[in-house]
């Protein structure tokens, strides 16, 4: 990899195929202070290409309707998106290009923990607020004041599938696979171990794999010798399917459990049959009867076609909260936004009532759906 | 035990799936003394052309024999096209120019189809069509043997017998020896060199195809990006078994497979890359012409 990839941006440049399918949109009137300007950084390519691209949808969604309806204060917002093709090296250098060249106010993303984290610390230094609609490693906020998040977090979430499979599923063998690779595979793991160890399970082996592989059949064999009853991996819906098919394939029949890295309508394209049945803890199900989350599921669908993901629910309620912040203050300067965001209180959302607590993440609760047929069931909804 | 049994079987089908791609690498490499690293593209190319293919003419309504024939020969064809227009469009100019300009140009090519694959067929990943089915063939206690794990390691070890039967007793199979051997004195004995390296362009090229719908089939997850990595440890298996020998081309396969499976089963996953490429260095370092190699390694 590493000789290939150190040709990749040079060639990217010599010849002029930037992998990105939405270019940046850079209106000629930098300094016109007749709109607002809003970054947006995400996966629009690469493996992960789902998270970005359903992200990017409820970003616009939120913001096209702003627009239409007369925009804030008589101000357009225009969104300028960056892809980063799930590359955190990318990620950092988009965002600083969003900030020094285009001038933008305020930045949403990313999805993925590991590339948040690798965004963060230049939205900070340059006091741009940065909101992630699905982050959950809790590091990614911890990097300083000017980052927020509209979801929970891993140790609850972590905690929150443990207290499901010992409680609900009364699960006593668990074992785990998880991605070494990967900021939010490796804290998931990690709290949900505690949490079920704390309520007396037994976590009874635990494997490890790297993003992109192909074969887990070695894993596998490893965890089917310590016949669990449940499978907990906290990895995202590439990996997942493949998992799940070949955990199958070797005969084991436990549980899968998982985590909101699973929730992209590719998960049943690769995984189905050998991924039903299985639970993952998520932002918000279509089954859920607030409100303000139908209505989002309504418009979404009007306007893309298709039913929302959890990823596309979150992007939403980030630019939601963002618009409510620039709404409320006179001029949009970062650091009014920055205040205006960490006083978000029930703001209602799709994903559920959003409080930013002291630490900027959501206090939320979590639904647990189950995979059945081409669908995500609602099972319940549990709190802190 | 039966874990053991296990992780051998799983090794060994690993392994054969490095070894098809590895049979690529080496008949160019054979020919060309160059490492054609737009190889794995081809090969992800082939799969998508089999996804594609399948979904035109609607095969996974009623899979079979018949289909998967269709989806590998839909594989091959396009395979050989792009093969042939890589050869002629890229290699074939600088065919008097040093090694090092053609390795990079194969570079080249190989993310120039990485990322234009990323814009023509998308960046998120497919499901390959299911035209055969898989199911287990043999059940003895914990032990699972599937049927493609022995369909897979049956072509690898059976293209490699073709391939050595082509190129040692055929007149084709003889002018490419000569020319690997040395491509001046091949033109005086009336060798059309230029078609010679042709043939083993389509050689390569049709295996990727192959290749593409077996791996297709048992991990159904196809992307544009699919090729690099397992194009990089097929490199490595050709190089460790010897690079331009066919039979050492599946024993790197067989060997890096099975070193693989161990080291994630009783170490971590986390040394499985460092595994192989840490072969790579060894085998570069003390043995450079590999397992059962007899050419000189060039070095890259």
């Amino acid at each position: 990899m590493g000789v290939v990839s150190r040709f990749v941006p040079l060639l990217v440049l010599a010849l002029g195929i930037n992998g990105c399918t939405k270019k940046a949109e850079i209106s000629a009137s930098a300094t016109d202070s007749k709109e607002i300007r809003i970054g947006q950084f995400g996966s629009m390519t690469g493996g992960e290409a789902t998270f970005g691209q359903s992200t990017d949808k409820g970003i616009r969604l939120a913001i096209d309707t702003k627009n239409s309806a007369g925009g804030i204060n008589g101000k357009k917002i225009v969104l300028i998106t960056e892809d980063n093709q799930g590359k955190p090296e990318e990620a950092a250098a988009v965002v600083k290009k969003l900030i020094t060249q285009d001038k933008v106010v305020a930045i949403l993303g990313e999805v993925a923990s590991t590339r948040s984290l690798a965004a963060a610390p230049i939205a900070q230094q340059f006091k741009i607020p940065m909101i992630s609609p699905s982050s959950t490693n809790p590091k990614v906020t911890q990097v300083g004041d000017y980052i927020f998040r509209v979801c929970f977090i891993d140790p609850f979430q972590g905690s929150v599938m443990a207290k499901f499979s010992r409680d609900n599923l009364k699960l006593k063998k668990v074992a785990i696979l998880k991605d070494m690779k990967s900021d939010y595979s490796l804290g998931l793991a990690e709290f949900f171990t505690k949490k079920f160890k704390d309520m007396g399970g037994e976590i009874v082996s635990e494997q490890s794999f790297q993003a992109g592989d192909q074969d887990f059949k070695a894993q596998l064999t490893q965890i089917r010798a310590s016949s669990p009853e449940a499978i907990f991996i906290p990895a995202y819906y590439t990996e997942v399917g493949l998992i799940a098919r070949q955990a199958r394939q070797l005969g084991l029949k436990a549980i899968l459990l998982g985590g909101d890295g699973w929730d992209s309508p590719k998960l049943f394209e690769i995984g189905q049959p050998a991924i039903e049945g299985a639970y993952f803890s998520n932002h918000y199900t279509t089954e859920s009867n607030n409100p303000a989350t139908q209505d989002f599921i309504k418009r979404y669908r009007e306007k893309f076609g298709e039913v929302p993901d959890g990823l596309a629910a979150a992007g939403y309620d980030a630019a939601q909260i963002l618009i409510r912040a620039l709404e409320k203050i006179p001029h949009a300067v970062p650091e009014a936004i920055r205040a205006e965001l960490a006083s978000t209180k029930d703001f209602d959302g799709a994903t559920g009532k959003i409080t930013i607590n002291a630490d900027r993440n959501a206090d939320k609760d979590a639904f647990i759906v189950k995979v059945q047929g081409n669908v995500l069931k609602f099972v319940t909804l549990l709190g802190p | 035990m039966e874990e053991l049994v296990q992780h051998i079987i799983n090794g060994l089908n690993l392994g054969a799936i490095y070894a098809l791609v590895a049979l690529g690498y080496t008949m160019v490499y054979g020919v060309l003394q160059l490492i054609n690293f737009a190889h794995s593209e081809v090969y992800m190319v082939g799969a998508f052309s089999a996804y594609y293919g399948a979904h035109f003419l609607r095969l996974q309504a009623n899979p079979g024999w018949m289909a998967f024939a269709t989806v590998i020969g839909l594989s091959v064809l396009v395979c050989l096209a792009l093969g042939f227009l890589i050869e002629r469009l890229a290699y074939r100019p600088l065919r008097g120019a040093p090694k090092t300009n053609v390795l990079i140009t194969a570079i080249g090519v190989s993310l120039f189809l990485q990322f234009s694959g990323q814009v023509v067929f998308g960046a998120d990943p497919k499901l390959f069509p299911q035209v055969l089915e898989d199911y287990p063939l043999m059940r003895i206690g914990e032990i699972q043997i599937q049927f493609f794990d022995v369909t897979i390691l049956g072509t690898a070890l059976l293209t490699m017998a073709l391939l050595q039967y082509f190129i040692q007793y055929t007149k084709t199979g003889m002018a490419i020896r000569a020319v690997s051997f040395s491509s001046r004195s091949a033109v005086l004995m009336g060798i059309n060199v230029n078609r010679i390296i042709m043939v083993t362009f389509f050689l390569g090229s049709s295996l990727a195809g192959v290749a593409a719908v077996l791996v297709g089939l048992k991990y159904p997850k196809i992307e544009p990006l699919m090729g690099t990595l397992i194009g990089l440890k097929a490199f490595v298996a050709a190089v460790l078994g010897g690079i331009g020998s066919l039979p050492g081309a599946v024993l790197g396969g067989l060997v890096m497979g099975l070193s693989e499976e161990m080291v994630v089963a009783y170490l971590s996953s986390t040394y499985r890359d460092a595994l192989a490429f840490g072969l790579l260095i060894f085998i570069l370092l003390f043995r450079p012409s590999g397992i059962v190699g007899k050419i000189k390694v060039e070095k890259v």
